[in-house]
């Protein structure tokens, strides 16, 4: 479970990111978090494993205050959280099997990391979850070698290396096609569900939101503006969270695009048969 | 309608607006070169001699003779070798914790001052004038033109290895950094697989720098073939020199066909 009290961030140049924010993730809850570019949604889950230093507040894992920790202890936590990126953020020279196994830095000394002597049930684990994640055969692939859906399924099973206990997930399908944000998403969201992972995902697609969550939080300036199941998410929830837009025509051009991919799909039947 | 907007366009002047500063600046620079021009004083007879000069060199050049002072030349040439295969490795050694050292964006301020400060030391001196101090500091031959070419290198490969540092992918950084690694694991892991290529490309191309600057300061007596070279120029040997020059860019354009090949294989 994780718990975030009065958590605020002002950046150095004065600009307020996050003002006391308090949020609670019970475990195994999908939440996502909506809101405007600039909002402070980046802001928010990179103050939970500190890749951006809050400046009051507290961000409360399990019984650990992640934000008073020393530099040592703040990295043996740290392998508690695992991180998904919006470009995806793998090491592009690196191996697939390389970066999975990154996931592990945080719990095997250095030697072991430089010379790529993992243990062997590290290595197992890795095998595993490329396995879970459809990209078995391309263990040895260089990263940079495969398309943007592969590279975020590597970087899911990197994350998921860390064993971790809060899944943090920025922007996971903005680089992605409509139809891999889908697949991302079910993964991400079928993933979590078996291992009752709590999940962040930051994420700029409403309809994709409204879809896979189940519960949505709306960010603005920096304050929470919205918190509800995504049946609760009205026109009006949309109009506090974003300002005002036509929201009907945004549904409306997502089902347009549903329906040109179905369509697609059967022509394509089509063709193969 | 399309007959109300202009036909024509300038491209408005980008570094002196003022149409009259850039006259004068301009009429300025055409006043400095005259009387600049004006003060250089040609003596005719001197430049006659030079020519005559130039043409038993070039005469030297066309009838190189490797056999005569061929083993002076060797022994030159594998000391200018020798030289440059130690400095460069030794150089890119020390040169690696420097450069990291003085990349802004993965260490602290102290380490980074200190780190450029190395590299500003090393690369204000010229490779000439280091050569003079260490041979005058540890007697005539190679090992002075070693320590020279190691402590150049440092500065030219630490400094370039630190700005592509610090132009590397963030994300990847950060996406490491996450996983809680250490600091070396970051650096192994997400810094080094983005600056191999470029630094192996820089570390060759400082090879055969350091073949050619191996030449140059062998004339202030650090050994190897400049030295070779210098007696030769001393002894009138214009066709031994010649010889030695063409072994010399001989052995440069092998450098710079092996390093590209290799870069172009490496990336």
């Amino acid at each position: 479970m994780l718990h975030l009290d009065g958590l605020s961030k002002t950046y150095a140049t004065g600009e307020a990111a996050l003002s006391d924010v308090t949020l609670t993730v019970p475990q195994g809850q999908i939440m996502g978090l909506i809101g405007p570019s600039g909002a402070g949604k980046s802001t928010l889950i990179r103050c939970i494993n500190r890749l951006v230093e809050p400046s009051s507040g507290k961000v409360i894992l399990g019984d650990v205050d992640l934000a008073r920790l020393g530099k040592a202890e703040l990295r043996r936590q740290r392998r508690r959280i695992g991180m998904i990126f919006q470009e995806y953020a793998l090491v592009e020279r690196l191996t697939v099997m390389e970066n999975v196994l990154s996931g592990r830095l945080g719990y095997v000394p250095f030697w072991r990391s430089l010379l790529r002597k993992y243990p062997a049930r590290d290595i197992q684990t890795a095998y595993r979850l490329l396995d879970r994640v459809g990209l078995m055969n391309r263990a040895d692939s260089r990263a940079d070698a495969l398309s943007g859906g592969q590279r975020q399924r590597v970087g899911i099973a990197r994350a998921l290396a860390q064993e971790p206990e809060l899944l943090l997930v920025d922007e996971p399908t903005a680089s992605l096609d409509p139809k891999t944000s889908r697949q991302i998403m079910r993964l991400i969201t079928e993933i979590c569900a078996e291992r009752g992972l709590p999940v962040i995902v930051n994420i700029h697609d409403v309809p994709l939101a409204q879809q896979f969550m189940q519960r949505i939080v709306g960010l603005r300036a920096g304050r929470i503006v919205f918190d509800g199941a995504p049946a609760d998410l009205t026109e009006a929830a949309l109009t506090e969270i974003y300002g005002a837009e036509d929201w009907n025509a945004m549904r409306q051009g997502d089902s347009e695009q549903a329906e040109a991919e179905a369509d697609a799909a059967r022509r394509l039947e089509a063709l193969a048969k | 309608m399309s007959e109300t907007y202009p036909t024509t366009w300038r491209r408005p002047p980008q570094i002196i607006r003022s149409a009259r500063w850039r006259y004068a600046v301009q009429l300025g620079i055409a006043i400095y070169l005259a009387l600049a021009l004006g003060t250089i004083e040609v003596d005719w007879g001197r430049v006659a001699d030079g020519l005559a000069r130039g043409q038993r060199f070039a005469a030297g050049f066309l009838q190189p003779d490797f056999v005569s002072r061929w083993a002076d030349i060797s022994r030159g040439l594998i000391e200018s070798l020798t030289m440059t295969l130690t400095s460069t490795v030794v150089g890119v050694l020390i040169s690696i914790p420097v450069g990291i050292g003085a990349a802004a964006n993965l260490v602290p301020a102290p380490v980074y001052f200190v780190c450029r400060g190395i590299i500003a030391v090393s690369r204000a001196l010229q490779e000439v004038i280091i050569a003079i101090f260490l041979v005058a500091m540890f007697g005539f031959g190679p090992f002075a033109g070693f320590l020279t070419l190691s402590f150049a290198t440092i500065g030219f490969l630490a400094k370039l290895l630190a700005d592509d540092i610090e132009e590397i992918e963030p994300g990847q950084v950060e996406a490491v950094r996450a996983t809680g690694a250490s600091w070396t694991q970051l650096v192994n892991y997400a810094v080094q697989p983005q600056v191999m290529p470029r630094l192996i490309g820089l570390s060759l191309y400082r090879l055969d720098i350091n073949f050619r600057e191996s030449a140059v300061i062998g004339i202030v007596g650090a050994g190897g073939i400049g030295a070779t070279l210098n007696t030769a120029i001393d002894r009138y040997e214009y066709d031994s020199a010649g010889a030695i020059l063409l072994l010399i860019i001989g052995i440069v354009m092998i450098a710079e066909y092996g390093s590209s090949y290799l870069r172009k294989f490496l990336q």
